[in-house]
């Protein structure tokens, strides 16, 4: 095996150029893999090693691209010393990592990119991510949308071992369908025999997880981020972005745009700007659904000039979540939107949890019943009390991430609401929907 | 009992199935909501109503409710 051996340098990808993560082009093999970005930096051996490694991504401010923004060393470190108390104590240790690439969400097509394009990437994160925390087990976790992924995912690790790559053993695991499979204890959940349902915490992941060990559960692009930040730096890293958020991130835009498809873009970049990388809007539009299921409406022209960035979309009422950005064309009710989007989620509650079980479904019956029948003022009451009793009441945060949803749409969408309150649905809510919501195969739960 | 420690009522949810047994015993923190699940005030337990707390909490059919300590600060 010849790979290139010399060490990666910032000269190999200039640190204001992007994509970083994606190079367009073939998927790219081990080979081609070491000589766009270099050899893999040394293993972080021991805990000087370990510590210089956490720190390295603490300067580069790296959060977590898999929806919930985290500071990605804060979770490092948590696990790092965790498994250290651990083997001294009475519990067991050592420490395990997950690499999340199971993409649930149905507008976001960003890991399954990743995955496919760059997955050496991916597993340069996951073998120095293992050796900052001391895990000795990897598990990479995939959705079955592409049923070949986790067999070539296989065929990369296995051309690593026998190039002799330093690295922990990984294991690819194809976890079950569903919004909340891929919910971090979930993936605790299912790797330790159970269901792929959310579990209750604490103990959180990162205090007794797969095997009881501490687990960091970082997402693929996160783990991808930490192989070039150990490469080149973390000057490198926020030479794009903003000091608030820095780094570029995957980001997958849909909806009324010329090219609709998943994109590298520095964080902070405005909203009208991501559009137009993105071809541009494709009809005239009217609101911007940022963070997927798990974010917020923004209205246009309002949302043209927000960063879209964690911090930046927060401010403005939505959330970055995985980098689902999709733009809602004049012609389109927000409403009719919104309830389809309630109803897909209503049914995929876990439900384990009451109020998810029973306020979820009676959130989307209510929102369906303003949307395609309206002249119900009692329906908008039952609907506003509905969201405080189901906000922040489950084990895990998918049915606040339902209820922000909805919150931001009575919001945003507060004029379309009057009209539909007064002179019944608009002629836009019968129009073939715009968020993409997959139908599960059974039909509703 | 030392008056530095407060304790919280905390509800797994998961493991609640709406017995109700809760609301019964401690109206004055526990509401039940359209479908019976428990709604909990927020903030600590008050020291007069820490006993009916523990008789709710020791009550409960599926052991969902805990009464932890939380240290004040």
């Amino acid at each position: 095996m010849t790979a290139v051996r010399s060490n990666g340098t910032a000269e190999q990808l200039p640190p204001g150029q992007l994509p970083r993560l994606v190079a367009p082009g073939a998927p790219l093999g081990l080979e081609a893999h070491l000589s766009r970005y270099g050899a893999l930096p040394p293993w972080p051996a021991g805990p000087a090693g370990q510590a210089q490694l956490i720190a390295s991504v603490e300067r580069a401010g790296l959060t977590g691209r898999g929806g919930a923004a985290f500071p990605t060393a804060r979770k490092m470190r948590a696990v790092a010393g965790t498994a250290a108390r651990a083997g001294r104590g009475r519990r067991r240790g050592g420490a395990v990592l997950i690499a999340n690439g199971a993409e649930s969400e149905p507008a976001s097509g960003k890991d399954a990119i990743l995955l496919r394009q760059s997955p050496h990437l991916v597993l340069d994160g996951i073998a120095l991510a293992a050796g900052a925390v001391g895990a000795a087990d990897a598990y990479l976790c995939v959705d079955g949308a592409d049923p070949g992924l986790a067999g070539r995912l296989l065929a990369a690790v296995a051309e690593r071992e026998q190039a002799g790559l330093p690295g922990v053993a990984v294991r690819v695991v194809v976890v079950p369908e569903g919004y909340v499979t891929s919910e971090e204890s979930a993936l605790v959940n299912f790797l330790n025999g159970g269901p792929a349902v959310p579990l209750y915490v604490p103990p959180r992941p990162f205090e007794r997880g797969v095997g009881g060990q501490a687990t960091l559960v970082n997402n693929v692009e996160t783990l991808a981020h930490i192989a070039l930040i150990a490469r080149y730096g973390p000057g490198w890293f926020a030479a794009v972005g903003t000091p608030a958020a820095p780094g570029s991130a995957l980001v997958t835009v849909g909806g009324a745009v010329g090219r609709p498809g998943v994109y590298e873009i520095g964080l902070g970049l405005p909203a009208s700007e991501l559009i137009e990388l993105a071809g541009g809007p494709s009809a005239p539009l009217r609101a911007i659904l940022a963070g997927g299921y798990f974010g917020g409406w923004v209205p246009l022209p309002e949302a043209a000039a927000v960063p879209v960035s964690p911090p930046g979309l927060r401010s403005a009422g939505a959330s970055f979540g995985a980098g689902v950005l999709i733009a809602l064309p004049a012609a389109c009710c927000g409403l009719a939107e919104t309830a389809r989007v309630l109803r897909y989620l209503a049914g995929q509650s876990a439900r384990q949890c009451g109020p998810c079980t029973f306020g979820l479904p009676a959130i989307a019956d209510a929102l369906a019943h303003l949307a395609w029948r309206g002249r119900d003022e009692r329906a908008a009451d039952w609907l506003r009390s509905l969201l405080p009793l189901v906000d922040k009441r489950g084990a895990c945060h998918f049915p606040d991430g339902a209820v922000a949803l909805v919150a931001s749409a009575l919001r945003v969408f507060a004029g379309d609401l009057e009209r539909h309150l007064s002179q019944g649905p608009c002629p836009d809510a019968s129009r073939p929907a715009v968020l993409p919501v997959p139908r599960p195969p059974g039909g509703r739960r | 009992m030392s008056p530095a420690v407060s304790r919280v009522l905390r509800l797994n949810p998961i493991a609640c199935d709406a017995h109700g047994v809760c609301a019964g015993l401690l109206p004055e923190l526990v509401t039940l909501d359209p479908w019976g699940y428990p709604v909990i005030a927020p903030g600590p337990v008050p020291a007069e109503l820490e006993e009916h707390a523990r008789r709710a909490v020791a009550s409960c059919p599926t052991l969902a409710l805990r009464l932890e300590r939380q240290a004040k600060g």
